[in-house]
């Protein structure tokens, strides 16, 4: 009995990514909530700029490459044209959360029919370890080399809170991916994502705290201890938003 | 005790160790004496007879090179 395979909405090919890099992780996780939905035929990804932009490589489904950070908008597109078509976007920190804020926000409050994987690994990691939206506070990047200076960079943007706030978005969780237990939860919470969508309720984001061993400057190990020390504490793990779940539990009440 | 197969895509192994340091049995190591076409060192099952087949490292894997069989 075969335990555990490559799943099938996975190409054969090689991932770029560095080693320890759990962006790897992150795809096969799509991956396989794609083969248990049976959605891989219909199913159109959006690629982002940044280190996942190879992505369309590696799924076995449609996908198209967005401009910086334009990945909501161009979903928004393909799923008004294909309503029957399960339209996601994968996209790092630095392109959901820096040059595609806009885009983002606007496709939540308008709670477009979407998915959205947002890995937040709070640095930008294929230009080379520059200081992005999502750095901590006093993290030690390329263009923060003495640490974050709040007073000079601000503060970094907690997403899934912001988002929050909007009544547009049907669904907003934070996982990660630094051991197995949260691995399987982050399957979870991507699975609901897509199913969500299935279903026709609306906008999904699930944001995912990931490593990035070579501009962090750690091994693949420290960095995965690293989310728990560092990364969690600021990004606190957790549902956000579930307006499926909420109105139930109003209902109840009522009742 | 089900036997276990474990089935590495050797080239494709990044060396990182992130198999290695979940493995509750200690089945897995890096191999210091080879080298993969990418030049790292490579994973390989070095007490294969423990596994249990929990697939803790597959799950751990960022690459997707373990395939992992239980049983008959």
């Amino acid at each position: 009995m075969v335990v555990f395979d490559k799943p099938h909405a996975l190409n054969d090919i090689p991932f770029h990514y560095c080693p320890g890099c759990t962006h790897g992780i992150i795809h096969r996780l799509v991956a396989e909530v794609m083969d248990e939905l049976g959605i891989e035929g219909k199913a159109v990804g959006i690629a982002p700029v940044g280190c996942s932009v190879m992505a369309y490589n590696y799924f076995n489904c449609d996908m198209i490459e967005a401009a910086h950070g334009r990945a909501p908008a161009i979903a928004t597109g393909v799923k008004r044209a294909l309503p029957d078509s399960i339209v996601f976007t994968y996209q790092g920190d630095g392109d959901l959360a820096s040059i595609g804020m806009a885009e983002t926000v606007h496709a939540a409050a308008r709670n477009e029919n979407i998915t959205v994987i947002f890995v937040n690994n709070a640095i930008y990691g294929m230009t080379g370890g520059q200081m992005a939206p999502t750095s901590l506070p006093g993290q030690v990047t390329q263009t923060s080399p003495y640490g974050r200076d709040v007073k000079q960079c601000g503060f970094p943007i907690r997403v899934c809170e912001m988002l929050a706030t909007l009544d547009g978005p049907e669904y907003l969780e934070r996982v990660t991916v630094n051991n197995v237990k949260q691995i399987r939860n982050a399957k979870k919470a991507i699975k609901k994502a897509f199913q969500n969508q299935v279903e026709g309720k609306g906008f999904s984001l699930i944001e995912v705290l990931s490593t990035c061993p070579t501009n962090w400057g750690m091994t693949p190990q420290a960095a995965l201890k690293w989310i728990d020390d560092k990364m969690i504490p600021y990004y606190p793990l957790g549902v956000y938003k579930d307006r499926t779940a909420a109105a139930a539990a109003v209902e109840k009440e009522e009742n | 005790m089900a036997k276990c197969k474990l089935t590495f895509k050797t080239d494709n192994c990044k060396g990182c160790g992130l198999c290695v340091d979940v493995c509750p049995k200690h089945v897995l190591a890096l191999a210091e004496d080879q080298i993969n076409k990418k030049g790292h060192h490579p994973v390989v099952a070095v007490n294969p007879e423990a596994c249990i087949g929990c697939a803790f490292c597959a799950t751990m894997c960022p690459d997707c090179i373990i395939k992992v069989e239980k049983g008959e």
